[in-house]
């Protein structure tokens, strides 16, 4: 395009234009490949995954001619023509509820505690320190736990409450770790000021600091309940269903659960049952995507207050 | 520090006009006798006793770390926050020791209110901002907090700005018009002593300057006592001073007049003269 600059300007710029970097170059580009290819493992077999089950799930349309109205309106069933996920759906509904008023109330009060009134002592930072090792127990021992403490040992039985009680337990961690964090975001500035006009330390709890860090603290809340949504483990423990042919109605009711009717339909030997847990595993997916959305939105529709209040 | 000499001449000229004050008979209404103040092993303030009076400007100064933040806060008893902090000694509002253990710092703090250093304001709505204290303190329902709210930023110069955007972010406001606002929450729940901890040393000059003149007609209706390191501002604006010096003691308390034309105290002179701190 240009060549007769580049021509003129050829004696002048010697000394930048004729630099052999080529070997260099071809270093940055393997490097830069190897980067590309590791950040896109994920990608990928997010893709299969996807991919499979898709494929899996129009299969079942097709050869066993599944219909999108039985699947969800249908309770659980051993005749896979049948079976339906509504009363796993409706069971996950509870659990969910239950689960979410249990690890608000935990973890928000314990945030508040270990924050705003526990001496600074090495009992707090004890404490403070083993929530990380809390959130790293694995999920089929909190199940063992609850069994033994609730189900058996309190006489509840294999009931939604004891599900929800057993899945509050895996991931209040979680939840108590994003509201510390979110709590002590508040700049002590606001706390002094609310105390400087009369404001007792409930007050300025309730007031000032609470709704500065409600966002920080619903997006842990949702990042949490989108985990335990997805689990299998402590629910087998606590006794859930693997079919469950009625719908539960309240707390005190046997269950079954998303992951678990998923988990039972892949183990069966019929065909049609794994068209069914592909067609469930879109559901369930649907459900996390949709919760990751709205975990977004939330930290997206505050982060402009909560960077401005950064006093 | 580089316009040592200016300073000096600026003082001498400004304390002219605060000379009508002189011969004046105001009540005290805070007191301090023989105040010590401990963080941890460090003693922070030592044997200072002062009496404040009312309706005054009283402005305290001195080099940094020499316990002048210190001593306001003890007045409202933030220092309660910190838990290393340990007061020893007396200190008298309206003739009652605050550390008194029948003294709610809650109680008290609603009757002396505080600005900050930086701006702090709520995330909240300015009306919000201002209707904080009263709301806090119960008094939203016994007064009409429209009237109040209006009658808080007007004291605090802002009203004429804001009128229009109550609703508003607080943090939407500048730097300067934040402070104002600050002090409007302060005065709201109409308290008896207001307390400012450096409350210009985060603005600029031009805002600086709008809240030195408020802090003198705030003075007509509240017990001002403001901590500063400006001393041309302690000059203009304050009655009283206090200095003071390293190791938390209180070396001279005078009219503003006399610290600055003839102190007692020669590490006073020095210091005022810029020889020292």
């Amino acid at each position: 395009m240009s060549t007769d600059t580049e021509r003129g300007s050829e004696a002048i710029g010697q000394s930048i234009t004729d630099v052999d970097l080529s070997s260099e170059k071809f270093k940055n580009r393997v490097f830069y490949a190897t980067l590309v290819a590791a950040s896109s493992f994920g990608v990928i077999m997010l893709v299969f995954l996807f991919a499979d089950i898709f494929y899996e799930g129009i299969i079942g349309q097709q050869r066993f001619g599944i219909e999108i109205s039985r699947f969800l309106g249908n309770t659980g069933s051993q005749t896979p023509g049948n079976a339906g996920f509504y009363s796993a759906i409706v069971a996950s509904i509870w659990l969910m509820l239950l689960t979410t008023a249990f690890i608000l109330f935990l973890g928000i009060s314990t945030a508040l505690y270990l924050v705003e009134y526990a001496p600074d002592n090495r009992t707090t930072r004890l404490i403070e320190a083993n929530l990380a090792n809390l959130a790293g127990v694995p999920s089929v021992v909190y199940g063992i736990l609850i069994l033994a403490l609730i189900v058996n040992g309190a006489g509840l039985g294999s009931v939604i409450l004891a599900g929800a009680i057993a899945l509050s337990a895996l991931v209040v961690p979680i939840v108590i770790v994003a509201s510390i964090e979110a709590i002590r975001a508040v700049p002590d500035g606001m706390r002094d000021g609310s105390a400087a006009a009369g404001a007792t330390q409930w007050q300025t709890i309730r007031r000032v600091v609470l709704p500065q860090a409600i966002p920080g603290i619903m997006t842990g809340t949702i990042l949490a309940l989108a985990r335990a949504v997805g689990e299998t483990a402590p629910l087998l423990m606590v006794g859930a269903l693997f079919t469950d042919t009625s719908v539960p109605s309240g707390p005190f009711d046997s269950f079954s659960s998303m992951p678990v009717q998923i988990y039972n339909w892949t183990y069966l030997p019929q065909r049609e049952f794994l068209a069914l847990a592909a067609m469930g595993i879109i559901v369930l997916l649907l459900v996390l995507l949709a919760m990751q959305a709205v975990a977004v939105y939330i930290r997206r529709k505050y982060e402009r207050d909560v960077s401005l209040t950064g006093v | 520090m580089s316009t040592q000499d200016d300073t000096h001449k600026l003082i001498s000229t400004e304390v002219q006009v605060d000379e009508q004050t002189h011969e004046d008979t105001a009540e005290t209404v805070v007191s301090a006798e023989k105040l010590n103040v401990y963080y941890g092993e460090e003693k922070a303030l030592s044997d200072v006793s002062a009496e404040i009076p009312e309706r005054r400007v009283t402005a305290i100064i001195g080099p940094s770390g020499c316990g002048k933040s210190t001593f306001l806060r003890s007045i409202n008893r933030m220092n309660d926050r910190i838990s290393m902090c340990q007061v020893e000694g007396t200190l008298r509002f309206n003739g009652k020791n605050v550390y008194d253990d029948d003294v709610d710092p809650v109680a008290l703090r609603r009757r002396i209110g505080q600005v900050f250093q930086s701006p702090n304001p709520f995330p909240k709505s300015i009306y919000d901002n201002v209707a904080y204290g009263l709301r806090v303190q119960g008094k939203a329902d016994k007064v009409d907090l429209d009237k109040q709210v209006e009658r808080a930023l007007k004291q605090a110069a802002l009203w004429d700005e804001v009128k229009d955007q109550l609703d508003s972010s607080g943090l939407d406001l500048s730097g300067g018009q934040q402070q104002r606002l600050c002090i409007a929450r302060a005065i709201a729940p109409d308290p008896e002593v207001i307390l400012m901890d450096e409350p210009t040393s985060a603005l600029d000059p031009v805002a600086a300057a709008k809240i030195e003149d408020l802090i003198e007609d705030l003075a007509q209706n509240y017990t001002v006592i403001i901590v500063t390191h400006n001393m041309q501002q302690a000059a203009r604006i304050s009655d009283k001073t206090a200095v003071f010096l390293t190791g938390g003691k209180l070396v001279e308390f005078d009219d503003t007049a006399t610290i600055f034309e003839d102190p007692e105290d020669q590490r006073v002179e020095d210091y005022i003269t810029g020889k020292f701190g």
